[in-house]
């Protein structure tokens, strides 16, 4: 087999390149405003029409999208094509306005999975490997991602979802997996529990794992490698793109591959929008150029990196963008879910709390940890440890049903949570995830 | 019948203490009791206070979180077998103790618990009627 999935694409000219992405994006964007009223609108105010748009280099006069627009479009407003073209939904974990619903129709969905394909073949994936994969699935895209990948691949694929530690290592002992796609962190915990069985890398025969959904350090790579015996890839993406595929690592590990054929990047800065010149660092910005049921252009990711054009030793010519560098934005990603602030603050002021809170993310174990610091009311108080072990836990309870993780709640005094001059510092990351 | 007891919600955090313990000093306010309940994160401080009214609007002025509670108080003898007797009667008509602590009151032989239960006026109709008495706030700590 290839060391390329689609070697056409992969290794093809940077002219050839641009010029597949012109033709595309011409067609896309006359689809786009023929189809979706809302971005129609975007372009009629700022006064574009699909005919200005002779090819890429014209990208920078369509208007950005943000998650406002989502928020604002859901859950039908950016829908590509009609809802019968469309077989699938997949979902960011949110349950505010601040879930991403998107639409798949059946290309959509081969094209995704064939960029997972992609990033599999990247990381060594054959017809004889046993990929097992471990994301969640369901309508997190990383499962469903994954699997399709693999499958395309012809890897006997177990589609093992998350949890269940041990019974992760057993299927991989009996069934002799060779390939691991899940989260960085469920990544080291498998290897923590591996030692804690009394097994050692030899007992297992992982050659590779394509990991991703959250930021990891190389240095957490540098354990999982250890830990499992095996090389550690990352692969990146998000659900209004399609979901992880969108750029894949390959065994130079020196930034993801970017699948440029379907999602065309750009850098802006983020405070003015300018499109800023390669190896700029800057905003990253995703222009679906196939996508039907969710036709997403210009997207804001909010994620801050790098695009670069440098040769690269596997062949392959797809342009490159470095690990996300950090967020022009607040948002949070803890065990693989994406947190606003805003969302803890939400649940807190219905739940009849002040806003005052402290958000503190960690890392213990290689697995985050959140801990929500609130200052108590004194409607809130009691003079009972029941009573308010009980409100921790119903406060706990209600983020965990906003967010889908379980936090750590901690009632303090009022006026303890510094106020700061300016900007009130509501989160401390100490996971050190940026180098 | 019930005392006034002052409820306070301590942080675990150096000097925690000493904030409620000098605002009460600054106020003038003798502490006759206390008890305190911790957890890992907090502690809820338990007060008999000489003049409760005066001690909440100073704790409350210095922005700390403090409610009255009515709690019971009853007086047993300083021997064995004395608070055990009590216990056993609200006890055995099925009322719960919350928490409880004692101290020895100025009156020679007589301990002082305090109690909190969830229904006062029955644990105080039940304790009554097993010829325990309680005690009066003005009584017992003056």
């Amino acid at each position: 087999m290839s060391k390329y999935y689609q070697p056409e694409i992969e290794t093809m000219s940077v002219d050839e390149m641009k010029a597949l992405q012109s033709e595309k994006l011409v067609k896309q964007v006359k689809r786009v405003y023929e189809n979706v009223e809302y971005y129609r609108n975007l372009m009629d105010e700022k006064g574009v029409t699909p005919d200005d748009i002779k090819s890429i280099d014209d990208l920078h006069k369509l208007p950005f999208l943000t998650k406002a627009d989502l928020r604002d479009a859901y859950p039908y407003g950016l829908l590509g094509t009609d809802l019968k073209n469309c077989v699938r939904i997949q979902s960011t974990s949110g349950t505010t306005g601040r879930r991403v619903v998107a639409f798949y129709t059946q290309a959509d969905v081969d094209l995704w999975e064939e960029c997972c394909a992609r990033a599999v073949v990247a990381a060594g994936g054959t017809n004889e490997d046993v990929c097992q994969v471990a994301y969640g699935y369901g309508l997190f895209t990383g499962g469903p991602g994954l699997n399709g990948g693999s499958h395309k691949v012809g890897c006997l694929t177990l589609p093992m979802s998350s949890g269940n530690t041990e019974r992760q290592i057993q299927f991989m002992r009996d069934l002799h997996s060779t390939i691991l796609c899940c989260t960085p962190s469920y990544a080291a915990y498998i290897g923590e529990t591996l030692k804690e069985m009394g097994l050692t890398p030899d007992d297992i025969d992982l050659k590779a794992g394509i990991f991703g959904a959250e930021p990891w350090t190389e240095e957490m790579r540098r354990d999982i490698e250890k830990a499992l015996g095996i090389k550690a890839y990352d692969i990146y993406g998000l659900t209004e793109t399609s979901g992880p595929g969108v750029s894949f690592e390959c065994e130079e590990q020196t930034g993801m591959h970017i699948n440029e054929d379907h999602f065309l990047a750009e850098i802006i800065d983020p405070d003015t929008g300018e499109v800023l010149p390669e190896g700029s660092k800057g905003e990253l910005v995703f222009t679906s150029l196939d996508k039907e049921g969710f036709p997403l252009l210009r997207y804001r990711t909010r994620d801050i990196c790098v695009l670069s054009r440098k040769k690269c030793s596997c062949g392959r010519t797809l342009i490159k963008m470095s690990k996300p560098m950090g967020r022009s934005d607040d948002m949070l990603i803890i065990r693989g879910v994406n947190v606003f602030p805003s969302q803890i603050e939400t649940v807190l002021l219905q739940e009849g709390y002040s806003p005052n809170y402290l958000i503190e993310v960690d890392r213990a174990n290689n697995t985050d940890t959140l801990d929500i610091s609130v200052e108590l009311t004194p409607e809130q108080f009691s003079d009972t440890v029941k009573d308010l072990a009980a409100k921790e836990k119903t406060l706990a309870n209600a983020i965990k049903t906003m967010l889908g993780i379980n936090p750590k709640v901690h009632l303090v005094a009022p006026k303890t949570i510094t106020r700061s001059e300016g900007k009130a510092v509501r989160v401390i990351d100490k996971r050190k995830l940026h180098d | 019948m019930s005392v006034k007891q002052i409820s306070v919600f301590v942080e675990n955090k150096k000097g925690g203490l000493y904030e409620v313990t000098s605002v009460l000093n600054n106020a003038g306010i003798d502490i006759r009791a206390l008890s305190i309940a911790d957890t890992t994160d907090y502690g809820i401080l338990r007060l008999i206070v000489s003049d409760h009214e005066k001690a909440l609007e100073a704790l409350k002025a210095d922005g700390i979180i403090a409610s009255v509670t009515d709690v019971l108080g009853i007086e047993v003898s300083d021997t064995p077998g004395g608070f055990s007797e009590a216990v056993k009667v609200l006890s055995d008509a099925d009322i719960t103790i919350e928490y409880a602590y004692a101290f020895i009151t100025r009156h020679e032989g007589a301990a002082c618990v305090i109690i909190r239960v969830e229904d006062n006026a029955k644990a105080a109709n039940i304790l009554g009627k097993a010829g325990i008495s309680l005690i009066e706030a003005e009584k017992a700590f003056n």
